[in-house]
């Protein structure tokens, strides 16, 4: 048996199913043996597309998500992909072959340093050097992909290791003595939170993307107790969007209710989250009333990062709410949610009507018309606020899109991924027309694959949300951000590939165009012209706090202070 | 505040890459790096000089115990030995000077180990401190070259930073 032949079985003993990637001359072993296993491949037409799909695939199932590429140019086509990966902590395995042995260090052709380039975007990497490591290698990167907070794992092979014969044994024994997960809450710790939540007059649940496997008992603990809930925008799903405790989305363009509560709350229990500054806005004054924040994570280096922590608990989130729930009473908050009331009711999220079609209205049309199930990418910009705003999803695993990094681009690849980890399921891609065309080659893997996606593009002409900064902060210089002018028309492009394309251009269209979507038996990409002004709010200027508050556009302006 | 951190790790290609990388990353302010193997195969012992305050220094450890290869991480601040070696080549134009180096040499409890017409190298261990004011008393005499490895610690008495080798199947 040949190196590349042992990988496959090593994937296929992890339980491998898929496999998304592209093809290319130091990887050219792998696809051979590829050939002949059951291990399904998704070619998609560049690199990026591929390792986006590997995450979504990951993120909508809750496996390891597998990307495989070539040496040098394949190989750095999935740096984004991995870096987005980390940043959102998502189980992915990456495997991509290298130059010879023998060539490695010496600028062969399409030789790059992977391991090295990787290092900082990957929670670990490795360079295979004896073939008979293979099995060993494979088994310690999906069990550190996926146990503890998780993270992308690159695994480089150099072609001729892949050629060579295998002679060693799949019954491994990892070789990890430096990686132990704590998975286990403190039970000292626990104790101390729930006391702290029981002595709280305005407490908060906040959570994170590290909790959508949490959401049974996230459920169980917010009823129990009657805490208001908050969801970061990686959070949205693991709380569902349609509850009476659910306040919506802290940060930049959090929900007034939200960010409002956590700045006058006194306890707050952050679960499987980071307290990335878009959350947070200025950390000097995030949550100036809360006297204890309790902070669940997974990895230790979290807690204390950024906030201070009274309560650190690191473990993980289900088995610390399980733990929770043991001690968990109903609390006495008739006060503070009469406050939180009617900060919701006073300021739902809304958009002032304008006589031309507008993003929000298309997404909550949307949103109406499939009642809320569906599987929605996004790609990064104002679109993708927009979704997070009037799409609020009601099930985990169901709201994919690239928080950390922000990395325009995701949204095709993202609905290709989630379509194939879960083809039973109605997958939407509220794109921008901006983000779109980072990655809209892929359309043809949609086309391979019948892979019936989606494809919303909410398009305003613009790099919408860096025109929208524009507008706000640089004295409306619009610099570089208009694309009206060249952009093509997406409905024939995607005729172009073979998807059914649809182009909604006036308001009275709107039910027509989502209705054509929505009944479309394939792929669709359907292209809504949408007020080009548009501005998402409320928004929390970068570096502001939850004062600094503008929930309309300075000339409709209405600031609300917390 | 200056700390001096032991980690323990396997010795993997690359492993130096990833501690230095993380603190490069990071921002952290890494002062200086010394390497060497342990008397357990496959396991080497890195002593970091870092500067910073409390929270940073909370950071760096807890980043530095996030790396796979990292089996453990100490902050010195217990009592411990520390020690650095430096090697200083230093010119001797004459019969006095020799004598007065010699003198420096006696008084630091250094070691000649290498002899020219018009030079020596002399060998000094101690912690930084000590190194320093060796080099400032030497400096008058013309120092041609100086390599110092970086300072490395022991933690004083029973406390070991060894680790029990066990493999479990996953």
């Amino acid at each position: 048996m040949k190196g590349a032949e042992a990988l496959l079985r090593a994937l296929e003993r992890e339980g491998v199913e898929v496999v998304f990637g592209h093809p290319g001359g130091a990887i050219m072993p792998v696809y051979d043996a590829l050939y002949d296993s059951r291990i399904r491949h998704i070619l998609v037409r560049h690199e990026q597309g591929g390792v986006h799909a590997a995450t979504a695939y990951a993120r909508a199932s809750g496996r390891v998500g597998v990307v495989m590429a070539t040496s040098g140019p394949g190989a750095l086509n999935l740096v984004t992909g991995l870096a987005d990966a980390l940043m959102d902590s998502t189980p992915l395995v990456a495997i991509t072959g290298n130059v010879p042995r023998a060539l490695i260090g010496t600028d062969a052709f399409q030789e790059a340093d992977v391991t090295g380039v990787t290092m900082p975007i990957t929670k670990h990497n490795y360079l295979v050097q004896d073939v008979n490591d293979l099995p060993r290698v494979v088994r310690e990167a999906f069990h550190i992909a996926a146990t503890g907070r998780p993270g992308p794992v690159l695994i480089d092979i150099p072609k001729d290791v892949q050629l060579a014969e295998f002679t060693g044994s799949f019954e491994v024994v990892p070789d990890l003595p430096g990686y132990k997960p704590t998975t286990k809450g403190h039970p000292k710790q626990i104790e101390r939170a729930l006391d702290a939540l029981e002595k709280a007059e305005r407490p908060v649940l906040m959570v994170g993307g590290g909790a959508q496997h949490a959401h049974g008992e996230l459920l169980a603990f917010a009823e129990r107790t009657g805490l208001p809930v908050i969801t970061t925008l990686m959070g949205l799903g693991a709380f569902p969007g349609n509850h009476p405790l659910w306040l919506g989305m802290p940060g930049m363009h959090g929900t007034v209710a939200a960010n409002r509560a956590l700045h006058h709350a006194d306890v707050i229990l952050a679960v499987g989250l980071r307290f990335d500054d878009r959350v947070t806005g200025k950390v000097a004054r995030f949550a100036p009333h809360a006297h204890t924040i309790i902070h669940v994570d997974i990895d230790p280096a979290e807690i204390g990062k950024l906030v201070r922590t009274h309560v650190p608990i690191v473990g993980d989130s289900r088995l610390v709410l399980r733990e929770m729930l043991k001690g968990a009473k109903p609390l006495r908050l008739a006060a503070w949610w009469r406050e939180l009331e009617e900060w919701r009711t006073r300021h739902p999220l809304r958009w002032r009507p304008k006589p031309h079609l507008q993003s929000q209205e298309v997404i909550r049309a949307f949103h109406e018309a499939t009642g809320g199930r569906a599987i929605v990418t996004t790609g990064v910009g104002q679109h993708q606020m927009f979704a997070a705003q009037f799409f609020p999803v009601t099930r985990p695993r169901s709201f994919l899109t690239s928080g950390g990094l922000g990395t325009m681009g995701v949204g095709l690849p993202f609905a290709i991924g989630a379509k194939v980890a879960r083809p039973e399921e109605l997958v939407i891609d509220f794109d921008g027309d901006g983000s779109f065309q980072m990655t809209l080659q892929e359309l043809a893997t949609l086309v391979k694959y019948r892979l019936d996606v989606k494809v919303v593009i909410l398009n305003n002409g613009y790099l919408g949300m860096v025109r929208q900064w524009q507008d706000l902060f640089h004295a409306r210089r619009y610099s570089e951000v208009y694309l009206a002018d060249s952009n093509p028309d997406f409905a024939k492009l995607a005729e172009a590939y073979g998807v059914q394309g649809v182009k909604v251009e006036r308001k009275e269209d709107l039910m027509r165009g989502v209705e054509a979507v929505l009944a479309a038996s394939g792929p669709v990409v359907a292209e809504f012209k949408v007020y080009q002004e548009e501005g998402v709010f409320p928004m929390i200027p970068a570096g502001g706090a939850a004062e600094d508050m503008i929930i309309e556009h300075p000339a409709e302006r209405e600031e609300v202070g917390a | 505040m200056r700390h001096i951190i032991s980690v323990l790790v396997q010795d993997h290609p690359r492993v130096l890459n990833r501690i230095t990388g993380l603190f490069a990353r990071r921002g952290f302010n890494l002062e200086s790096l010394a390497v060497g193997t342990t008397h357990v195969p496959g396991l080497s012992r890195i002593s970091l000089v870092v500067s910073g305050d409390d929270r940073t220094l909370e950071q760096v450890e807890k980043q530095l115990n996030r790396l796979i290869e990292v089996l453990k991480v100490t902050d010195h601040a217990e009592p411990h030995v520390e020690r650095e070696l430096c090697l200083v080549k230093v010119h001797v134009a004459g019969v006095e000077e020799r004598l007065a180096v010699k003198d420096i040499q006696e008084a630091f409890r250094a070691r000649v180990v290498d002899v020219a017409q018009r030079s020596l190298i002399l060998e000094l261990t101690g912690d930084s401190g000590k190194i320093d004011s060796f080099l400032e008393a030497l400096r008058p005499y013309g120092i041609l070259e100086v390599m110092r490895t970086g300072a490395v610690a022991m933690s004083r008495g029973e406390r070991t930073l060894k680790v029990r080798e066990k493999r479990e199947a996953v």
